[in-house]
């Protein structure tokens, strides 16, 4: 059931390459648009405070906390979820190796992780250890302990299926 | 979590942005990178009735010297300043700030005018900016006006904008030969908030007497702090003289007036702020010997 509340405005947002038209009120959280109006749960709710970013999105080519930006502060600009990685049914080289590096665990911290890595990877294809694990630095995650994030982003960084 | 309700407005111009704010009176917040307000929103905190949004205002992100200034635009988000080859290469305190500010998804979006007029104590900028006795540009219905960076934090939350005002452009000293900077900050984990950060701006003359001192501390008050007496004891000394240092970061600890929480006691806190700042005006002169 989209959330739909009073004094609406009408907004305009490119959601992984598709156009998306809505009315949604000022106070609408970027995740709640997304998940709740959209139906993309792929973009997770971890702490709702800003601090674990497993709501991480990409907006406009920069990765972000979709649970601190306003929906309407969307209109008219690109926006990108964890849904828009894979293409034509096939996992983005950064989710295989993921998937190959054992990079998660539970996986609630797995949709932002992969955001900011992919994000990382895209301004730096081939990033260091320390710059690794400073592009993650904004993601929280609580069962892996890291080293295994850290390897699966090194391994994407190797892919040539990019 | 949802906010409460507000009205919101994306203005295309700060003459419309001012007009907006100017007639509403009270209740309105300015909402840049949102990084800082947003969360204020959610606990509700912060209850505006309107929100104006500034990030479509064109002219408000810069970085750049010309004149006497090193101009920030104020929307200039806080990964633009790090990356910013002529902030890195000759504004270094600048620099370190920007890497140690939040995480980089808030990087991405957070501004430094945000930073700045936030008026937040465990907030970053602020304490470099008064360290490199920066000034900061006001515009409102009658116009621009600027505001130094050590009139600017008043009190928590408070700085000297009027509620119509927007800040719109940080200013910093044009660097001279031989100045150097750095941000120190001690913090339990990245983006949490500082146990506490000491920015030391200095010039250096040709004998390595400093000419010029600027400190100022983040999280140990209710407002970034100029450690003035510190700055004015230090000014004329040589860094060589380890004594001198010690008393310099000993003076600037005793400006400070932190409290106590989880982070750590008042005391600890105080002897925090005595080893960065002491750190800090050692990098800061190594640097200062090093440009040219």
């Amino acid at each position: 059931m989209p959330l739909r509340l009073a004094g609406e405005i009408p907004i305009e947002v490119t959601v992984n390459g598709v156009k998306k038209k809505a009315n949604v009120e000022p106070r609408l959280l970027l995740v709640h648009y997304i998940r709740e109006n959209l139906g993309l749960t792929g973009t997770h709710v971890g702490c709702d405070t800003s601090n674990c970013s497993a709501c991480a999105v990409l907006m406009d080519g920069k990765v972000v906390k979709a649970c601190t930006v306003l929906a309407v502060q969307a209109n008219d600009r690109e926006v990108l979820t964890v849904e828009g990685l894979s293409r034509e049914g096939r996992l983005h080289p950064v989710q295989k190796a993921f998937l190959a590096k054992h990079g998660l665990q539970c996986g609630f911290c797995t949709p932002g992780m992969l955001m900011s890595a992919y994000a990382l990877l895209k301004g730096k294809r081939h990033p260091t250890e320390e710059e690794i694990r400073k592009g993650i630095s904004g993601n929280i995650c609580r069962c892996t302990g890291y080293a295994q994030i850290v390897e699966s982003v090194k391994q994407a960084s190797r892919s040539k299926q990019w | 979590m949802l906010p409460s309700s507000f009205e919101y407005a994306s203005p295309r111009s700060l003459s419309e942005a001012i007009d907006l704010i100017a007639n509403r009176g009270e209740g309105v917040r300015v909402i840049a990178g949102g990084q800082s307000l947003i969360p204020l929103l959610k606990l509700r905190l912060a209850s505006p009735s309107l929100l104006v949004d500034i990030n479509r205002i064109p002219g408000l992100n810069h970085v750049a010297e010309s004149g006497d200034f090193l101009r920030i635009g104020a929307l200039t988000r806080i990964a633009e300043v790090e990356a910013s080859a002529i902030i890195r290469e000759r504004y270094p305190a600048i620099h370190d700030a920007s890497e140690v500010i939040g995480d980089p998804l808030v990087r991405n979006l957070g501004t430094v005018g945000g930073n700045v007029s936030h008026g937040d104590p465990n907030n970053d900028m602020p304490a470099v900016m008064l360290a490199l006795g920066a000034e900061f540009v006001a515009t409102g219905p009658a116009g621009e006006r600027t505001i130094k960076a050590g009139d600017f934090f008043l009190d928590t939350f408070t700085v000297a904008l009027k509620h119509d005002e927007i800040l719109t452009e940080l200013r910093v000293p044009r660097r001279r030969p031989r100045t150097g900077g750095c941000y120190l900050k001690l913090e339990q984990k990245v983006a949490d908030f500082a146990t506490a950060g000491a920015a030391v701006q200095v010039r250096l003359d040709k004998g390595d007497e400093c000419e010029e001192v600027g400190v100022g501390l983040t999280a140990v008050g209710p407002t970034a702090i100029k450690a003035r007496k510190a700055e004015g004891w230090m000014r004329g000394k040589t860094p060589g003289e380890g004594a001198a240092v010690r008393e310099f970061a000993r003076l600037s600890a005793e400006e400070s007036d932190p409290s106590t929480d989880l982070r750590g006691t008042s005391d600890y806190k105080k002897e925090v702020v005595s080893v960065l700042v002491s750190r800090a005006f050692t990098r800061a002169c190594e640097r200062a010997r090093g440009a040219t």
